[in-house]
């Protein structure tokens, strides 16, 4: 039941951004071009999605349990660290160069374009690099430790 | 040029945030497309199922609208390939760094009123905002 409902949850999200035109790199990057023809489109998208997900997170968060698993898996982090701050900066240049960031690389990913496939043969590649990176960091910082480690292992991504 | 559609975008973005509080209700799962794929790409990863599901979701999207006849996403693209690549590696490497991207901090984060997440989305939006000014303006270059 979970498979099926991620599915039909992943459905309606792609549903979502094709009506919303965030699919079109040239519509977020006109969102993005303050100083030039200024798309408002995308502060509508944003509105909209938070209001829709905080009024069912209200609701997930009076109830004991999701409907096919056994726990709520929220995000349990708050703390504002350099990776936090130093991958958005990295995400921003490139989402501004691009005009594209996961979710639509992915929907857009079923016309098979030559761009869309070399953007997401890309992504893929960087987000398995960072993992590398970070590991390696890990394993280099171990050994050096003779304390009990305290630090928790990297928590799963906010999203 | 192109234009503004708040109709539209408010009703797409609802859709979003349907599909995000509607993963949560059922699944217990926060929709952030970084996270969804970040974890099929670590080794030791359980429950690859759901997030398969998912992506396989967003791509049927385009793929069931064209069955109704919507012409498949194949949107124009600023840049060669090589900056298209630079861009797409930076996405990568900085969503899977920052632990999210649009849907996770910019939408269930919001939404969740994540003191992360809404510092992460500024960062992101200003340095796409200021990406975006020196590619089309030349400012600061």
């Amino acid at each position: 039941m979970q498979v099926l409902a991620s599915f039909i949850c992943g459905l309606i999200f792609g549903a979502g951004l094709l009506i919303s035109g965030m699919t079109d790199p040239q519509k977020v990057l006109g969102f993005l071009d303050l100083f030039g023809a200024w798309d408002a489109t995308l502060a509508f998208v944003m509105a909209g999605a938070v209001a829709v997900a905080a009024s069912g997170f209200a609701i997930a968060r009076r109830r004991a349990a999701p409907a096919f698993s056994a726990h709520f898996l929220w995000p349990d982090r708050n703390d504002i660290d350099a990776p936090l701050v130093a991958g958005a900066v990295l995400f921003g240049i490139g989402w501004g160069l691009a005009g594209i960031c996961p979710g639509p690389a992915l929907v857009n990913l079923a016309g098979l374009s030559l761009p869309i496939v070399v953007f997401v043969v890309a992504m893929l590649a960087g987000m398995i690099g960072q993992n590398l990176f970070g590991d390696n960091l890990g394993r280099r910082r171990t050994p050096a430790s003779h304390a009990i480690e305290t630090t928790p292992l990297p928590s799963r991504a906010d999203g | 040029m192109h234009d503004f559609t708040p109709f539209s975008g408010f009703a797409g973005g609802a859709l979003i945030g349907l599909a995000a509080a509607t993963l949560m209700l059922l699944t217990g799962r926060i929709a952030g497309i970084t996270g969804i794929v970040g974890g099929l790409l670590q080794p030791d990863t359980a429950n690859r199922g759901w997030r398969v599901a998912f992506i396989a979701g967003l791509i049927a999207a385009p793929l069931i609208a064209a069955l109704f006849g919507a012409p498949l996403p194949r949107p124009a693209m600023n840049g060669s390939l090589v900056v298209i690549a630079i861009a797409g590696v930076l996405v990568g490497f900085g969503t899977c760094m920052g632990n999210g991207c649009t849907s996770g901090h910019g939408v269930c984060g919001f939404a969740r009123l994540s003191g992360r997440s809404i510092v992460a989305t500024f960062i992101f939006m200003t340095a796409a905002i200021a990406t975006v000014a020196i590619v089309r303006h030349g400012f600061g270059g």
